[in-house]
């Protein structure tokens, strides 16, 4: 029971390593889907081409195969970078393949007219895409991104096992100096729920704002 | 007529697969001139009506605009179509936009005219349409005789050298139908330039220049409204006429 108590700044620590890894990753997850959702409507065949091999590359590779790829794979390529940044950068772009399928999901929802519309009044993909068929598709996607950012939470954990701190690497410590093994995993299990359902309750909010009234 | 040719489309083959829904269309469209087209379901008026502006691609053939043949899909291509409005069965008003906002995004995205500007403009068009009083609805909330018209205000606002409608009252109901041809026939007595794909054979016989009656992708006949009502050359025309006009 004094788990908590006893180790409250080895819990803190790794639960803020967590919440770094989430947000950064989740950032860069959004930023990248956007960016591949986009190329793959492109009406250029080269950049639907890149688009579609991002993530089929990403979706169907473990994450732990994608870490080991970034944190040995990269440095030998010159590019040294904190853990930390490479944990963020594996789970960025593997969160982003699945972040790009939602958004993709939810511009086929608008429907073929509105783009047409758009197009026959003299506006570019660009114009199109970010004017009028992205902000309809947005209200869809707001459900399934949030569920794509709370596996993303979960997901970080696998970082700690490339020796970056984040929540669930605390056990280790705190079961080497002997404390009770289950009540240290539950006290786990709550940091990871307070990021979680923080997670969820900003998506409800979203939807409540900007959903689809029905 | 056409002595003045805005639209020209010379040899145009358009296939789906198999399909051949477009057999060498030739057809001249004057400055000024309305020109109807009517014809049985899946003859190939609406994807004629939609390739004068490249939203569907043709596999043979050439199509000018004022003595400019459409480019590839690009920067010149959007700018062109900001020339030629479209009106649509479906309306197609953005959804997550009010009246007034669908009229002025394209005048400020594309045309690049300040907002206020837009918006001064898009409220006379508004005015004009009968709707001044809806601009802050949103498209959802308006009938469909009332989408249709904001869609018009909407390609009207572009300034455009022609305008394109692809059965713009099928979706409507039988008394929202006459408002929106009420716009229309304003529009073809100012003198625009209109190709209309429609079913009202009113709107054809009082307002069109020139009836044009396609069947299975061909154009069968093209000629005055009145001469083809009264009195239709081909007999595709006559059994069309015939089942349409018994009730």
């Amino acid at each position: 029971m004094y788990v908590l108590k006893d180790n409250f700044s080895t819990y803190v620590e790794g639960f803020l390593g967590t919440l770094q890894l989430t947000f950064y990753s989740s950032l860069l997850a959004l930023a990248l889907g956007f960016l591949m959702a986009s190329f793959r409507v492109a009406p250029v065949g080269s950049l639907r081409v890149f688009g579609t091999v991002w993530v089929t590359v990403l979706r169907n590779t473990p994450l732990t195969l994608l870490f080991f790829a970034v944190l040995l794979g990269l440095p030998r390529f010159g590019l040294v970078l904190p853990f930390q940044v490479f944990a963020v950068l594996a789970l960025g772009c593997y969160t982003s393949a699945f972040i790009c399928e939602a958004l993709r999901s939810g511009i086929n929802t608008v429907p073929r007219g509105q783009g047409e519309a758009a197009r026959s009044l003299g506006m570019n993909f660009g114009q199109t895409l970010h004017l009028v068929v992205l902000p309809q598709a947005f209200r869809s996607v707001i459900p399934p991104v949030g569920s794509t950012l709370i596996a993303l939470a979960k997901n970080s954990a696998i970082a700690g096992a490339f020796s970056v701190t984040e929540l669930l690497g605390t056990y280790k410590t705190i079961n080497e100096l002997g404390y009770n093994i289950v009540w240290t995993f539950v006290w786990i299990a709550v940091g990871y729920l307070i990021i979680t359902l923080a997670i969820s309750a900003l998506f409800n909010v979203l939807e409540r704002r900007y959903g689809v009234a029905r | 007529m056409a002595v003045d040719p805005l639209i020209e489309l010379r040899g145009v083959n358009k296939y789906y697969g198999e399909l051949h829904v477009l057999r060498d269309i030739d057809l001249t469209v004057g400055r000024g001139e309305v020109v109807v087209v009517i014809g049985p379901s899946g003859s190939g008026k609406s994807t004629l009506c939609r390739t004068i502006n490249r939203l569907e691609t043709v596999e043979s053939g050439t199509i000018t605009l004022d003595g400019r043949p459409l480019p590839q899909e690009g920067r010149a291509l959007a700018r062109l179509r900001a020339e030629v409005g479209m009106v649509f069965q479906s309306f197609n008003l953005f959804a997550h936009k009010t009246v007034l906002q669908n009229v002025s995004l394209a005048q400020v995205k594309v045309r690049g005219r300040g907002k206020d500007d837009a918006d001064r403009r898009s409220r006379e068009l508004l005015d004009r349409v009968g709707l001044l009083a809806h601009a802050g609805k949103y498209p959802a909330q308006l009938s469909g005789g009332q989408q249709q018209r904001v869609a018009i205000a909407r390609a009207l606002a572009m300034e455009p050298k022609a305008m394109l409608f692809d059965e713009p009252t099928s979706a409507l109901d039988p008394e929202m139908i006459n408002e929106v041809l009420e716009v229309m026939r304003g529009l073809a007595r100012e003198g625009m330039t209109m190709v209309v794909v429609t079913h009202e054979m009113g709107f054809a016989r009082a307002s069109a220049n020139r009836v044009v009656f396609m069947a299975d992708g061909r154009i069968v006949e093209d000629r005055d409204p009145e001469g083809f009502f009264t009195n239709p050359g081909s007999d595709r025309a006559k059994d069309f006429l015939s089942k349409i006009l018994k009730h």
